[in-house]
């Protein structure tokens, strides 16, 4: 049995907690405050508003208990707003800087809202490296556009007015995924951040 | 299990089946309305991505703001998005007159001012302010009874459009039949303006008291029960049974109209609200930034009460708005019987 956290403070945690009950062999914690992350294997940080999530976190400590974990080897993956809050660097692409609380674990580059706003919302196949190809749904999506150091960009969307944009990129335990995996019924990240669990 | 995004999934096809009766969907597609007309294989404002959105907002607070200063303190506060409205619901009630839909350029400097979600009202069945507000880019549509309606018999066909609806309710059949027509979201109506969390309370328990009664149907097997309650209600069938299943409301269901302290939101999660709209309560009184953060994490940590009394020790009683009591309404001055 794995245990895997899902943070729920804001965001679509519901989703994540009921596509991660269905893999079977996993048993799903919905983590608020940092006592709820005692025994986990592997965390996901959900879709959301990054910055309610990243002001919520704070509240009762959570953020620094997560950074503890990473720096010890717990595979995270973010999604959508988890991805924006694993970032070292975040950016809106119409407002600039946002000044956002982050957790900062990730040597990558995020653009907020970088397809346009939620009108431009798509879904498209994608492939991921190490994963194959992926359904991914796109909702006000940001991307990942530099990867430095150990951090890896591992799937790319060619999209029509954005251009070629980092979908997913990896970094050691850290997984920063800027689609929605828990709305498109298709279970392969789920199962790389289990791989991730057994290294 | 059946999930929430199943009913998403069936959502979608019901779509699909009302697009086929009315042979509108070839003409939505070449108007550009349901896919952007382009090659690629990337697919724009699908049914999915409309109510996936919805999904990212649960747990959070929406703020009714009126010029970009108030949505920069609410995104400070760690609000989910923003409502752009003309004039606060409660000064709506206060002026009388026509109320419309915000003014474009106001809309659109917040727009440009903050990263989180931007929401507008617009008039009950008036589908031309909501293409306007579609066009500047409006991430999320409120067909709102705060606004006088246009249209008291139908509302907007809101399958036409890209950009997700809210629609209020007072109960799951008008719940059911603002999702038939399209609705990505529900929030109960309550009595917009009035500071009195009540009617929004009503709205709530009677709908999770409807769910509840079609979820025993179910599990009992009494289909005769799902037919009746469609018949003397008249609720789509077809989402009674897909209510009855899911064991709860098909799409996510948010609680507004009256919430005025971090206690009302707290309440209203406990009843079972996947989040909360907050009109005139926070601009309303004379503690906006702290109140809009207190409810900001009383809506999160509602089933903790040592974070819920934390939240609302934020705010004195004494900056709350002075508020409505709904009986001392004559019926001509209710909202929430518009748009039913």
């Amino acid at each position: 049995m794995v245990r895997v956290g899902v943070v729920a403070v804001q965001g679509d945690f519901l989703e994540h907690v009921q596509a991660l009950r269905e893999l079977g062999g996993v048993e799903v914690v919905a983590v608020k405050s940092p006592r709820d992350l005692s025994g986990v294997d592997a965390l996901v940080i959900p879709g959301g508003e990054s910055t309610t999530i990243g002001s919520l976190m704070r509240v009762k400590g959570l953020d620094s208990a997560i950074i503890d974990l990473a720096e010890s080897g717990l595979p995270i993956m973010g999604t959508c707003a988890g991805a924006i809050l694993l970032a070292k660097r975040v950016a809106d692409r119409v407002v600039g800087e946002t000044g956002q609380p982050l957790l900062s674990l990730m040597d990558i580059a995020v653009v907020r809202n970088a397809f346009g706003r939620q009108r431009e919302s798509f879904t498209t196949d994608i492939y991921v490296d190490g994963v194959g190809k992926v359904r991914a749904v796109f909702i006000r999506a940001p991307a990942i556009v530099d990867a430095w150091s150990e951090a890896r960009v591992i799937a790319y969307v060619d999209h029509y007015s954005a251009g070629k944009m980092g979908a997913a990129a990896v970094e050691r335990n850290l997984l920063a995924v800027t689609f929605h995996p828990e709305l498109s019924g298709d279970t392969k990240m789920y199962e790389y951040l289990l791989s991730m669990t057994r290294r | 299990m059946f999930k929430l995004v199943d009913s998403y999934v069936y959502i979608e096809k019901l779509r699909d089946l009302i697009y086929q009766l009315l042979e509108a969907r070839d003409r939505a597609r070449s108007g550009g309305s349901a896919y952007l007309p382009n090659n690629s294989s990337i697919e724009v404002g699908s049914t999915l991505v409309k109510l996936g959105f919805i999904s990212m907002l649960k747990g959070g607070v929406i703020m009714d703001v009126t010029n970009e200063k108030q949505a920069e303190i609410a995104e400070d506060a760690g609000a989910v998005g923003v409502m752009v409205l003309d004039k606060l619901p409660y000064d709506v009630r206060m002026s009388g007159g026509v109320a419309r839909t915000a003014g474009l350029d106001v809309i659109k400097k917040v727009m440009e001012t903050i990263t989180i979600p931007v929401s507008a009202k617009c008039r009950i069945g008036h589908s031309e302010e909501a293409r306007l507000l579609e066009e500047i880019g409006v991430d999320l549509i409120d067909e709102s009874e705060v606004l006088t309606p246009v249209d008291d018999k139908v509302h907007i066909n809101k399958w036409e459009f890209k950009t997700p609806f809210v629609n209020g309710a007072r109960s799951l059949p008008e719940a059911l039949r603002r999702i038939y027509e399209g609705a990505s979201m529900i929030r109960t109506k309550g009595e917009p303006g009035t500071g009195n969390v009540a009617e929004a309370v009503k709205h709530m328990k009677a709908v999770v008291r409807d769910i509840a009664t079609l979820r025993g149907y179910y599990e009992s097997g009494y289909l005769e029960g799902l037919w009746i309650y469609s018949k003397e209600s008249n609720a789509p069938y077809e989402l009674v049974v897909l209510t009855a299943k899911l064991g709860r409301l098909p799409v996510v269901n948010f609680a507004a109209g009256g919430i005025a302290t971090p206690a009302d939101a707290a309440l209203m999660m406990w009843l079972g609200s996947d989040g909360v709209f907050v009109g005139s309560g926070i601009f309303k009184s004379a503690d906006p930034e702290a109140r809009a953060r207190a409810i900001v994490l009383a809506t999160t940590f509602y089933d903790d009460p040592e974070t819920v009394v934390e939240a609302q020790r934020m705010v004195s009683e004494k900056a709350s708005m002075m508020g409505i009591d709904v009986r001392t309404l004559k019926p001509e001055e209710l909202m929430q019987t518009r748009g039913v």
